[in-house]
């Protein structure tokens, strides 16, 4: 049943990058290609977390940890560059 | 002791330089010190050398590659080494008296003892790797004792003439020396020459002999090859005498001797260097009558010496080996002697023109007596030394059958002497006799004892040989046998009986005076006859080779990258190209791993992230975007493919690489400009295609085979030898620490030199443009949002602890010094980001500077406290301790080297983000003192107060 869970879920999310990359791809304006990046690395996330619980290794929590914490640095530093061009002001 | 001779020229070469301070005559005595000491030692070995001995001295360097530095000394390197060494003695006592007070003493000196050692090196060595690079270092040597002065366009194209020429010459020999040291099997000297028969009969001989044989008549000014020479008499007179007729232009004739048991007896070596050395000992001869600068004359005269040594040797019989050698000690004692002679003569009246001097006699009669001597040996007049060798080479030359004739070689070579008794005439009594002229540009008489010295030393063994030739016996004999290896026991006389030789020297001096009296009209027709200027022609071949390479240069290296990436990546498939179809590859052993839809799917937004790049480019920032797609799917690759040591430094990078080039492009055009034409995009995308396709076929093959690699090795000692189970921090700070080490150091200057760069940017030109920018349109005045502040302030301490978690434990789990860096530069960055530059550098207590020092030298003691413990730098070491009521628990010396790895890694990084950002305050932005833009504890604090 888990398994079953699982491997819906690691599709759905699949998918979801598919779309990511489809929003970035298309924009319209750079701010949609930002969101959809930000929403790329929270999929990545889910998906380190479902094959942690697939393999059963706590190894792929502390890299979903490592990513969450660093990722969403870029994602401030592009709306930073929109914003204000500068990051460090 | 032999290496200690070896040695001591380029020991005491470092001193002259020094001493000049402390007068000449110190100077000239620092310089005298070594070659008395290194003669001084030579002959306490000569001894030994004269009973048949070799002495012998080894010192490993390269043993792998066949290098040693080893020394021999038979009786061939004693004769040379003695000559050297002795010769050195009176030139510097000469150079002393002729260089004037504005010349460099010191500079001459050292240059003088570097060729010294270099060339006492090349006739000790007992390798001959070890001998090529002395012989470089004459080339080198000479080409700046040749370009001594300056100040004279002469002394400088002489000397790239010179440089030019021996120096090609001497690649010509390595070629032919490695291709020697390969058919032998052994790059010993002593292996070689017991190893004649093997050579010869090789299909490689006539190869090594024809190059070795160009590095040999190059450095001897061989014809074609002899205009060097005369150029190279722009040089001070000491250099002249010293290299030019004594030592450097004799390593040719040395190399032949030396050689000579290896290489000749053959029709091949006959022919070459037989023909060779006539044709060049007619020719130098015939060219010295009609030169009117005295040092020319001598120059042509040696060109001709020279040939008539090459010649000798180049008979191959034993007899004219012992002749050969023989000349070689006169040749040195009169020759050396003329060239001072001629020094003083032109450091008294100022000039070296023939034709402006004449009388000296009865002006300088101590020089005149001198260089009368010295001629009269060199024209081969009885009782002179000169005469002695002649004598035997004529004997050599009625015996010599050149393509079936028997009288053309006798014929020639009287011929020679004939020309070599009437040069030597013209210098006597066109310089010295006739009577006293009063147009001289400067009033001669005989110089101070000091300068006339050395060739009077010269001249009297010139006369004790000739009268006396027993004395030279056993030093011919000893020299002879080491050249031909077989012992000699001949000895020299003067009186051989009436022989053709004897007939032959009777009319080349007959002759001789016959065309010094009709010199007159014969020089008149010279003037006028069509010559071939060697200067022109070398001239012109060297523009073309200058404009070859220019072109050559500018078709590979026209400043464009793209270029430079074309010519590497097509030259780099081609190799891969060769290698691929050269050997065979086995079948594979591994099965392709499964792909699960969802990596289908990473592998799918990786290519299409990549190949989007590829096409926008030119917009920078979408570029950008898409670059953090591709390093997102790289690191979520690295993880899946269990890497998590990789992941985290890789996503670490990326962070921080981003953040980098987004504060580089708000000074930059969001724009790129297009650049070149499609047809060139064409052509680099045809070249970008065939190298990815290469690389990940080659990928591809490689990762289905078992391929033994390293990695075993390293996943077997990772715990028992670095004491730790991370497999990939042990590589880096143990297995491998060197190179990490160095590349910290590399890191570290990496940010301070940005740092620099930067600073004089901003001082700079540069400046003034970053001014007058105009950055402020069109931007949010949410400066520093409350929200962030917060976010970030919430986030650095969970980010620290993480950094130092992750730093902790490396040694056993995904982690490190390199990471852990990276995470809290990432942490500190945050806070930059949020709350302005000034704010947070307020709160940044240590220079980034000082960590990068601190990080290096942390890593450099670590490394360096391995010797306290007798072990090599970098050994480390780990124990386990046991405190209660902790666990056991590990001590390594590599987590202290970690540390260093951080903190570089840390102030690096920082340094130069913080060197980019000061860009924009010089643009004119503004700073922020307060933490963010609006702080509403302020205003709650604002309201009480108001109350």
């Amino acid at each position: 049943m888990i398994y079953m869970a699982l491997y819906f879920a690691i599709g759905c999310y699949g998918i979801g990058l598919v779309f990511n990359l489809w929003r970035i791809a298309r924009g319209p304006d750079a701010a949609d290609r930002i969101l959809g990046l930000d929403t790329m690395v929270i999929n990545v996330i889910a998906l380190l977390i479902l094959f942690g619980i697939l393999k059963g290794t706590a190894m792929y929590y502390e890299a979903a940890m490592l990513v969450a914490m660093v990722g969403f640095v870029s994602t401030v530093a592009y709306c930073r560059f929109l914003l204000r061009g500068d990051i460090i002001e | 002791m032999l290496i200690v001779i070896a040695l001591l020229p380029f020991i005491g070469a470092l001193v002259p330089g020094v001493m000049i301070r402390a007068g000449r005559n110190a100077c000239a005595t620092f310089t005298a010190i070594p070659t008395l000491l290194a003669l001084v030692m030579l002959m306490t070995l000569a001894p030994q050398v004269m009973d048949g001995g070799v002495v012998r001295a080894e010192l490993e360097w390269l043993p792998q590659l066949g290098l040693s530095a080893s020394f021999f000394l038979d009786g061939l390197g004693l004769l040379f080494a003695s000559m050297i060494l002795g010769v050195g003695l009176l030139i510097t006592l000469y150079a002393r008296f002729y260089l004037s007070g504005d010349d460099p003493m010191g500079q001459f000196y050292t240059y003088l003892l570097l060729f010294q050692g270099a060339m006492l090196g090349i006739v000790l060595s007992d390798n001959i790797l070890l001998l090529l690079i002395f012989w470089e270092l004459t080339s080198l040597s000479s080409f700046l004792l040749i370009g001594y002065w300056k100040h004279l366009p002469e002394g400088r194209q002489g000397a790239r003439m010179a440089l030019a020429v021996t120096g090609s010459g001497g690649l010509a020999m390595i070629a032919g020396m490695l291709i020697l040291g390969n058919i032998v099997g052994s790059y010993n000297l002593t292996d070689i020459l017991a190893a004649g028969d093997l050579i010869k009969s090789s299909e490689w001989y006539l190869p090594a002999l024809i190059l070795i044989l160009l590095g040999a008549f190059t450095k001897s000014a061989q014809f074609p090859f002899h205009f060097w020479l005369p150029h190279a008499m722009a040089a001070p007179t000491p250099v002249s005498a010293y290299l030019h007729s004594a030592t450097m232009v004799k390593a040719g004739v040395f190399l032949m001797a030396r050689m000579w048991p290896a290489l000749a007896g053959t029709d091949a070596w006959f022919y070459i260097v037989a023909t060779t050395g006539l044709v060049t000992m007619v020719l130098g001869a015939v060219i010295a009558l009609f030169k009117d600068d005295l040092k020319a004359l001598l120059a042509f005269s040696t060109v001709s010496h020279l040939g008539l040594l090459t010649m000798l040797l180049g008979f191959g019989t034993e007899a004219a080996a012992v002749a050969a050698v023989f000349h070689i000690i006169n040749h040195l004692t009169f020759k050396a002697a003329l060239f001072m002679t001629a020094g003083i003569v032109d450091h008294e009246t100022h000039t070296r023109d023939i034709k402006r001097l004449g009388g000296l006699a009865k002006l300088m009669p101590i020089t005149a007596l001198i260089g009368t001597v010295a001629a009269l040996s060199m024209a081969g007049i009885p009782l002179f030394n000169g005469f002695l060798s002649k004598e035997m080479m004529l004997e050599e030359t009625t015996h010599t059958v050149w393509w079936g004739n028997p009288w053309i070689v006798p014929a020639l070579a009287t011929f020679g002497a004939l020309f070599s008794v009437a040069y030597s005439l013209r210098f006597i009594f066109h310089v010295f006799g006739g009577p006293v002229r009063d147009d001289y540009p400067h009033h001669p008489h005989d110089p101070p004892a000091g300068m006339w010295l050395a060739p009077a030393l010269l001249c009297v063994l010139v006369v004790a040989i000739g009268v006396m030739p027993f004395l030279a016996t056993p030093i011919v004999n000893m020299a002879a046998s080491a050249v031909t290896g077989v012992p000699q026991d001949g000895y020299l006389k003067i009186w051989h009986g009436v022989n053709p030789a004897l007939f032959m020297s009777i009319a080349a001096v007959a002759g001789g005076i016959v065309l010094l009296m009709i010199h007159r009209p014969l020089d008149r027709v010279w003037a006028v006859m069509p010559r071939p200027e060697a200067k022109n022609i070398f001239d012109r071949l060297m523009g073309w080779a200058v404009s070859a390479t220019r072109w050559l240069t500018d078709a590979t290296h026209n400043g464009a990258i793209s270029r430079y990436l074309a010519i590497f990546i097509v030259a780099t498939v081609a190799l891969g190209y060769v290698a691929w179809s050269g050997g065979g590859i086995s079948a594979p052993t591994r099965e392709l791993l499964p792909v699960p839809p969802v990596v289908a799917i990473g592998w799918f937004l990786l290519v299409v992230a990549t190949g989007s790049v590829v096409i926008m480019h030119r917009s920078r920032f979408r570029a950008l975007v898409i670059i953090g797609i591709i390093g997102l799917m790289i690191s979520s690759g690295f993880i899946y493919l269990s890497a998590p040591d990789l992941a985290l430094t890789q996503i670490s990078v990326e962070t921080v690489t981003i953040m980098l080039l987004l504060l580089a492009l708000h000074f930059l055009p969001k724009q790129t400009p297009k650049e070149s034409g499609a047809l060139l995009r064409l052509r680099d995308g045809v070249i970008a295609a065939i190298a990815g396709l290469g690389t990940a076929s080659l990928a591809y093959v490689f990762m289905l085979r078992d391929i033994d690699t390293i990695s075993g090795f390293h996943l077997a000692n990772s715990k028992t030898g670095g004491g730790g189970t991370n497999v990939v921090n042990v590589i880096l700070v143990d297995f491998r620490g060197y190179d990490t080490y160095g590349e910290i150091i590399v890191l570290g200057i990496a940010g301070l030199a940005i740092f620099a760069m930067m600073d004089a940017l901003l001082n700079g030109p540069a400046a003034r443009r970053l001014r007058n920018l105009d950055l402020s349109s069109d931007r949010s005045r949410d400066r520093h949002p409350l929200m962030m502040v917060v976010a970030t302030r919430v986030m650095m301490p969970i980010a620290v602890v993480v950094g130092v978690y992750i730093f902790l434990r490396g040694h056993n789990q995904p982690g490190g010094g390199f990471v852990a860096g990276l995470v809290i530069s990432i942490a500190l960055l945050m806070q930059y980001m949020a709350s302005g530059f000034v704010w947070t550098q307020r709160r940044q207590q240590i220079e980034y500077h000082t960590m990068i020092g601190w990080g290096v030298v942390i890593a450099g003691l670590t490394g360096a406290g391995a010797w306290l413990a007798g072990k090599p730098f970098l050994t480390s070491g780990f124990d386990y301790f046991h405190i209660p009521p902790i666990e056991e628990f590990e001590l390594a010396t590599a987590a202290l080297f970690d540390l260093g790895v951080f903190l570089a890694v840390l102030g690096s990084v920082m340094l130069m983000l913080y060197s980019l950002s000061r860009m924009a305050r010089t643009a004119g932005e503004t700073v922020n003192l307060e933490p963010m833009d609006f702080d509403p504890a302020d205003r709650v604090q604002n309201e009480q107060e108001a109350k």
